[in-house]
């Protein structure tokens, strides 16, 4: 068991749905299998972790070879609402929770929730924007100190 | 296959130690396998998620998730995992002899 992973620390730096959840993901399985877990948020992450902006996180449907139809398509009005209810109602039936209810399960699990401090500065953002589970806005360097002894994941 | 002794009763376990036959599992067994992965005492409360689990397992024929034992065994996440530091769903699974539940969530 000694050359098992003990401590992540994983980085979400997208606001889309697509960039917010397999980070989510990973921190919620580190800790199921009784993995130390931290999260840092970073530039568009931040909504993640915004009270107002993480009710409505979307896929993004511009830009996104991954969805398989023509780009023009994805910048029609509608499309990308369109393609995040459809999104979130195929995780629903999987048992995927929604961002907010996710990201507090996450807190609940024991899991540090950090903003990044230069990017809540260049958004002028302040803490009252973000979810009370918020552990704190700390800078680049504090997360690695943070972060030490374990492995690091960028998203 | 690996074999465990709890209770006095030999069982077969799988390399991670979870219970290949959950029949084979009883009550006494859970605080001697408990004690194995260093939780000392099983509370009333670790025994209310046990119960669930094993329950759930014999119902469904699936160990739940975390965020189903959240929601319906009437004990919060944050005690799920201050009950089972290394994993609530992992290690109640354990304890009560049925499958390692599978999932990403």
């Amino acid at each position: 068991m000694t050359d098992s992973i003990q401590k992540i620390s994983i980085i979400i730096s997208q606001g889309s749905l697509e960039g917010i959840y397999p980070g989510l993901i990973m921190a919620n399985g580190a800790r199921a299998e009784g993995i130390d877990a931290n999260l840092f948020f970073t530039f568009f992450g931040l909504d993640a972790i915004n009270k107002v902006r993480h009710e409505h996180i979307k896929l993004s449907s511009v830009g996104n070879p991954g969805l398989h139809f023509p780009t023009w398509l994805g910048g029609f009005p509608g499309v990308s609402k369109i393609m995040t209810q459809y999104m979130e109602s195929k995780m629903e039936k999987l048992d995927i929770p929604p961002i907010p209810e996710f990201i507090e399960m996450i807190s609940d699990t024991g899991a540090g929730l950090y903003a990044c401090k230069a990017s809540v500065d260049l958004f002028g953002m302040s803490k009252d924007d973000f979810i009370d589970q918020l552990d704190g806005i700390i800078t680049v360097g504090d997360f690695y100190q943070l972060a030490s002894g374990g492995q690091m994941l960028f998203t | 296959m690996a074999t465990a002794t709890y209770d006095g009763v030999e069982v077969e376990v799988n390399d991670e130690g979870f219970f290949t036959d959950p029949s084979a599992w009883r009550e006494e067994m859970a605080p001697i396998i408990a004690k194995e992965m260093g939780i000392d005492e099983l509370t009333p409360d670790h025994w209310r998620v046990i119960r669930f689990v094993r329950d759930r397992y014999l119902e469904t024929g699936g160990g739940p998730t975390v965020r189903v034992l959240g929601k319906t065994s009437g004990v919060t996440v944050k005690e799920l995992y201050r009950l089972f530091p290394k994993g609530p769903a992992k290690e109640a699974a354990k304890i009560a002899g049925i499958p390692k539940p599978v999932g990403c969530i």
